[in-house]
């Protein structure tokens, strides 16, 4: 008999006093956990087969179901709990890498929780946005570093290409492939109508996307699927990828079984191909050699559209960002290890990176401290939850911020982490077109334009609240934020005060 | 409408920006490592270049054709996706990285990752005819198209270096040799190429004997290593959903 050494973690409970046996959870669940008994006229389910990701939940129209954490546990052991004894089952039986999805879940500090904001009182008198105008808009890109007269003495206007955005976040790089095209579809008309910018991901452009290209960021890595000169010329801007936060060190590899007709056709391979984007750049190996990638996509696109270098956070942030900067970059992006991801090894994303907060505040220091810092702008990534995030995000140092897990959320995500799989049941982290089509893009577009006006009124709210009426002065400007909790150690990396300092 | 562009007068974004400007034949003279020389250039240019354009030379390239009668420097024909660069001389590194169309042919050897991420899609099927030796990593990762190694003025012994087909998942490789490659990872497959094996390549073999007066006969009746991936042994790491 097959002895089975992994409790579900989750448990379907049925309340069978509401079930009408209506059979819609049966329909819905792609993992198959629900299953209608003919006899017993009732249903039943199986807990492994559960993902934890609401859907039957969301869609029983008699609200029968719920889902709850098993309370099955071990004995209660310091340093052996249940997630350690059951990763060992599991490479025990089959020998695999272990590979999740989304961010980092574990017990990590997170810094924004850490970190409170100022407000006006009294003397500085705080600001009214229902009443007085607030200016939310930003501009990424270098900045002029001197200003050239002519013979006349008028100024010289030499300005270089600038994104500009009507509140600092943008969506951040989730490919086809790794998402489907209804949500795809949904970010792009999003940050048309938002006047933001989204972003391909590294796999390719879809044609049908091609008219949203004004609010469309694409992006470049190393195996530089669908990199083609219409793709570089559809943008607004061009993104490296050198790293991703989720996973820094590693490199894509969407497999073959994957790789479908519409796939194909944006990656541009052959169908059932593996594509394999090694971490390395295998043409880059110094600041010297990504300056060569980077004015490569500028003279590709004669200079017109800004050039996104995006890393992971990891320990020597701030000297790479250096470096970036230096290499004719226009912006750099900064990934923490709390970035999502559509697959990643385990111990990967789990260990490695650090908290965006910390390498942010690092990088916007080293780069003032160099004097470089209007050279690039700086985006930072990985663990942007809310708008006061965002707000604290700009305050230590961030010209704007990249959402990915929020978003995907607006469009119906519940975090169940498994993304992997490729049968999320709302639509988003899959290829299969009965799933695809549960997300309409209609509908998806309108609750990220709805989170974003959100987010950007209470972003209003904060800068108000602190007497600031443009978002520029905001940046950088951590004499606004206050540490609770923190160390000597922490409050001087992040740059800001104690509270009751 | 033919132009003469003077590289050392220019620099090279000037160079550059003269380039995108210009259609038809373009000559550029006393070309002394300036980059990026027809980066995305399209059908309606012809360049022909004197001296040793720098790096990244037909980056992005779509459908120009570049003849160069020197040497040419590191990743010639970068994500190239039409077009043609004929190169009189020696090139360098990553030779058409990440190559998808078009096609690349080099007189003499070439360096490091020659046909690195080269791949192909639809009607697209790059070609790169390296008409001497190579540095080690010859088609790495190598996803799609032909690469041929001729290993003209070496003996009938190629010089690749070593690990030949790292990380090869697709297309065809040829190395005229006497012996077999090395280092050859298990999810590649070698054997001695077959008479219709080198008959598929005869269209390649000629365009180089016409471009560089080689010995077409010679080329069409040597010994050739065909290297394609296994596919009973793919790049399948195994993995457990967590
Ligand atoms: S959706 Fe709700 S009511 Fe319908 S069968 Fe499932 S649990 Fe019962
Ligand atoms: S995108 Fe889908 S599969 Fe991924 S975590 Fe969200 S609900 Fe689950």
């Amino acid at each position: 008999m097959a002895v089975n050494y992994i409790y579900p973690e989750q448990e379907i409970v049925r309340n069978y006093d509401r079930c009408i046996a209506c059979r819609a959870c049966e329909r819905q669940c792609a993992n198959e956990a629900h299953e209608y008994l003919p006899e017993q006229k009732k249903m039943t389910s199986d807990d492994a087969k559960c993902v934890s990701c609401h859907r039957c939940v969301s869609i029983c129209p008699t609200r029968a179901l719920k889902i709850v954490r098993t309370d099955h546990d071990f004995r209660k052991n310091g340093s052996w709990d249940k997630k350690n004894i059951y990763e060992v089952y599991k490479q025990a039986e089959t020998g695999g890498v272990l590979l999740s999805s989304m961010g980092n879940p574990l017990d990590f500090p997170i810094y924004w929780d850490k970190i409170l904001l100022n407000a006006s009182q009294v003397t500085n008198p705080s600001i009214d946005p229902l009443r007085e105008p607030m200016e939310t808009r930003v501009f990424l890109g270098a900045k002029s570093q001197d200003v050239t007269r002519g013979a006349d003495g008028k100024i010289i206007p030499k300005t270089t290409p600038q994104l500009e955005l009507s509140l600092p976040v943008m969506f951040s790089a989730m490919s086809y492939g790794s998402i489907s095209y209804n949500a795809h579809e949904s970010l792009a008309r999003a940050a048309t109508e938002l006047g933001i910018y989204y972003n391909t991901g590294e796999g390719g452009l879809h044609e049908d996307f091609y008219v949203y290209g004004a609010n469309t960021i694409v992006q470049v890595a190393s195996g530089r699927f669908g990199v083609h000169r219409e793709y570089l010329d559809a943008a607004a801007g061009v993104e490296i990828k050198m790293g991703q936060g989720a996973k820094p060190g590693i490199g894509g590899h969407l497999p073959g079984k994957k790789v479908g007709a519409d796939v194909s056709r944006t990656r541009m391979i052959p169908m059932g191909t593996d594509a394999i984007s090694p971490a390395p750049h295998h043409d880059i190996y110094s600041i010297e050699d990504l300056r060569q990638l980077v004015f490569s996509l500028k003279e590709a696109t004669a200079y017109k559209k800004p050039v996104i270098v995006k890393i992971a956070a990891v320990h020597n942030v701030a000297a790479i960002a250096s470096g970036i900067a230096r290499s004719g970059a226009d912006i750099v992006s900064i990934d923490g290890f709390r970035g999502g991801t559509g697959a990643a090894p385990t111990r990967i994303r789990d260990n490695v990176g650090i908290p965006v907060e910390m390498a942010l505040a690092a990088v916007d220091k080293r780069l003032r401290d160099e004097g470089i810092r209007d050279r690039v702008s700086v985006v930072a990534a990985g663990s942007i939850r809310n708008a006061a995030d965002v707000v604290k995000a700009v305050a230590l140092g961030a010209d704007a911020v990249y959402i990915g897990t929020a978003a995907l959320l607006a469009l119906g995500c519940h975090l169940c982490r498994t993304c992997n799989v490729g049968k999320c049941n709302w639509g988003i982290a899959t290829q299969q077109p009965d799933l695809v089509k549960r997300l309409n893009p209609d509908v998806g577009y309108r609750r990220l334009v709805n989170l974003m006006t959100a987010w950007k009124h209470e972003i209003e709210e904060m800068m108000g609240g602190m007497g600031i009426n443009s978002i520029e002065s905001l940046k950088g400007n951590r004499l606004m934020l206050r540490g609770v909790g923190l160390n000597e150690k922490e409050l001087s990396i992040l740059g800001i005060g104690h509270a009751g300092e | 409408m033919a132009v003469t562009l003077n590289a050392k007068a220019l620099g090279y974004q000037p160079l550059n920006d003269a380039v995108r400007a210009a259609t038809g034949d373009i000559e550029i003279t006393e070309c002394f490592g300036e980059r990026f020389i027809a980066a995305s250039a399209t059908a309606d240019k012809k360049l022909l270049i004197h001296g040793v354009p720098g790096n990244a030379l037909g980056c992005y390239m779509d459908g120009a054709s570049v003849v160069v009668d020197g040497n040419a420097q590191d990743a010639v024909g970068d994500t190239m996706n039409d077009g043609e660069i004929i190169i009189h001389g020696r090139a360098g590194d990553a030779l058409g990285y990440a190559m998808r169309g078009g096609s690349i042919y080099v007189k003499g050897d070439s360096g490091y990752r020659t046909g690195i991420h080269m791949k192909q899609y639809l009607d697209k099927r790059p070609v790169i005819v390296v008409g001497g030796c190579t540095g080690s990593f010859l088609g790495e990762y190598m996803a799609g198209g032909l690469l041929i190694v001729l290993s003209l003025g070496s003996g009938d012994e190629a010089d690749v270096g070593r690990f030949t087909g790292t990380g090869m998942h697709g297309g065809r490789m040829f190395i005229r040799s006497k012996n077999p490659p090395r280092d050859v990872p298990e999810q590649v497959v070698y054997r001695r190429a077959e008479a219709d094996d080198i008959a598929s390549i005869a269209p390649q073999l000629s365009r180089f004997s016409e471009l560089f007066g080689a010995d077409k006969e010679l080329l069409l009746t040597s010994v050739y290593w065909l290297l394609e991936p296994n596919s009973t042994n793919p790049y399948t790491q195994m993995y457990t959903n967590n």
